[in-house]
């Protein structure tokens, strides 16, 4: 099955409603894995327990960074290719990117607590996905400042590619300014090579936690289309509606109470 | 090029005569450079560390507040209609007129800094500096602005969207403007570095600006 077939939202529908339960099983099935390793991992022996706080938050970044992308790959789906879809798929990505960064700045902010001895640091990964997160909200906020979707689609869209240019510079460019402001450095884990006994659960968490991300996108898309279809079905009736009190019957109570 | 240059005259020209607005961004920085020192206190030497930041951010919030009307009088007048279906390239004409505007709103910003910079007790290295990386960071935030504009005004919708669409993406320019301009007073690393990196910044938006705002305003005004 190529995209082009997929761009049939009947047919997109029809076949992510045979592929979602199974799907929803699966992803089940590894977070449960991945849980159940990241219990049963060691404790760091620096960290102790609070390492396993990892587990959620390394897939939760790396889900933030990683949905921006899909959205980009959307967005040129919407640009270049008019994918019927694509703003579908780019619309339906934004709630979830930002629900994924927010859990990221969350549980590494439970985990800056006990390491660092306070909840907010200014360390440059943890003001980089903060100003993802406002980036986020503010795609969000473009989605919902217009009422008609295929104009606020390629709205959205040009912001998404623009964004996507401009991640890497702000990334660079916080870390520039950490280090000129503050050259103390703070315990982290990454740079340093990670024992096979986090490596696992953590790769198994991380996949758990993108057919979550799969699964959920999809479910997602399915609402939106629904949606999109109702919306539709509403502005043909208040039309047949409209065209049914034209002038000869304008003014016929009776009419308009009945429909 | 005619077109072009016809172009930028006619926005500048708009721009300063009365009901242009271009000024107001002048006032505008005065005034949040002015309520400073009510919030942080009226210590000299407190302003004076502070003043780079201080400067730096009410020329980001006085660009910005411009921004509005890099599109918004064209779209309604009709005139921005014409731009697309000229021969021109919509992206050439995005660029002339960012730069007008640049010209007329962002230009006074910069010569106006000298004159904040005595109110905040800057020496004149450090107004120097300051108006020095305002000078070549205000194009950069006109540059990225204007994608915000161009989406801004094919949605009909203006102000609160544009700023909060528009500031992240100004966080890297604002990061090695009040940077430069510090090495250039305090700081032990080089005043070279980040000030040629905010030069590297201000040539990418002259670039990406103009693009993705035709891109926008192409796909959005049909």
């Amino acid at each position: 099955m190529t995209l082009t077939e997929l761009a049939n939202p009947t047919r997109f529908l029809a076949l992510t409603a045979r592929l979602l339960p199974w799907l929803a099983a699966l992803t089940a099935l590894v977070l449960a894995t991945g849980l159940a390793q990241s219990a049963l991992a060691p404790d760091d022996y620096q960290q102790g327990a609070t390492v396993k706080i990892m587990f959620i938050h390394v897939p939760n970044a790396w889900l933030s960074m990683f949905v921006w992308t899909v959205m980009s790959i959307a967005s040129l789906g919407t640009l270049v290719w008019r994918h019927p879809l694509a703003d579908v798929a780019a619309k339906a990505a934004a709630p979830l990117g930002a629900a994924f960064t927010f859990l990221a700045l969350v549980t590494g902010s439970l985990w800056g607590r006990p390491m660092w001895g306070t909840y907010w640091e200014w360390d440059a990964r943890l003001t980089s996905v903060l100003i993802l997160f406002l980036m986020y909200l503010g795609l969000i906020a473009l989605w919902r400042a217009v009422e008609d979707p295929s104009r606020a689609a390629r709205a959205a869209a040009v912001l998404t590619l623009v964004g996507a240019l401009n991640l890497p510079i702000i990334k660079f460019s916080v870390d520039w300014w950490n280090t000129l402001h503050q050259p103390a450095s703070v315990l982290r884990l990454g740079g340093s090579t990670l024992d096979r006994a986090f490596l696992i659960p953590l790769l198994v968490m991380a996949a758990g936690f993108t057919l979550l991300f799969v699964t959920l996108h999809l479910a997602a898309m399915r609402n939106e289309i629904l949606r999109r279809r109702v919306r539709s079905l509403q502005m043909m009736q208040a039309r047949a509606f409209a065209s049914d009190v034209s002038p000869g019957t304008r003014g016929a109570p009776t009419q308009v109470g009945a429909v | 090029m005619t077109s072009l240059s016809a172009l930028m005259q006619r926005d500048i020209r708009i721009a300063l005569r009365v009901g242009g607005g271009a000024l107001i961004g002048v006032l505008f920085f005065l005034t949040v450079v002015v309520l400073m020192p009510f919030a942080v206190g009226p210590d000299l030497a407190l302003l004076a560390r502070l003043g780079p930041a201080i400067l730096w951010l009410g020329g980001l919030l006085a660009s910005l507040l411009t921004l509005d009307r890099l599109f918004t009088a064209d779209h309604e007048d009709g005139s921005l209609d014409l731009i697309l279906m000229s021969r021109t390239p919509l992206e050439l004409a995005c660029a002339a007129k960012a730069l007008a505007h640049w010209l007329a709103a962002g230009l006074p910003l910069v010569i106006a800094t000298p004159v904040l910079g005595l109110l905040l007790n800057l020496d004149m290295t450090a107004t120097a500096a300051v108006a020095l990386t305002l000078l070549v960071g205000t194009p950069a935030l006109t540059f990225t602005g204007m994608i915000g504009a161009a989406l801004a005004v094919t949605l009909h919708r203006g102000g609160l969207l544009l700023a909060v669409l528009v500031l992240p993406l100004s966080i890297p320019i604002l990061i090695f403007g009040v940077a430069a301009s510090q090495a250039a007073i305090s700081g032990p690393s080089s005043f070279g570095a980040p000030f040629s990196i905010l030069c590297a910044l201000s040539l990418v938006s002259f670039v990406i600006g103009p693009f993705a705002a035709a891109a926008s305003l192409r796909h959005g005004l049909d």
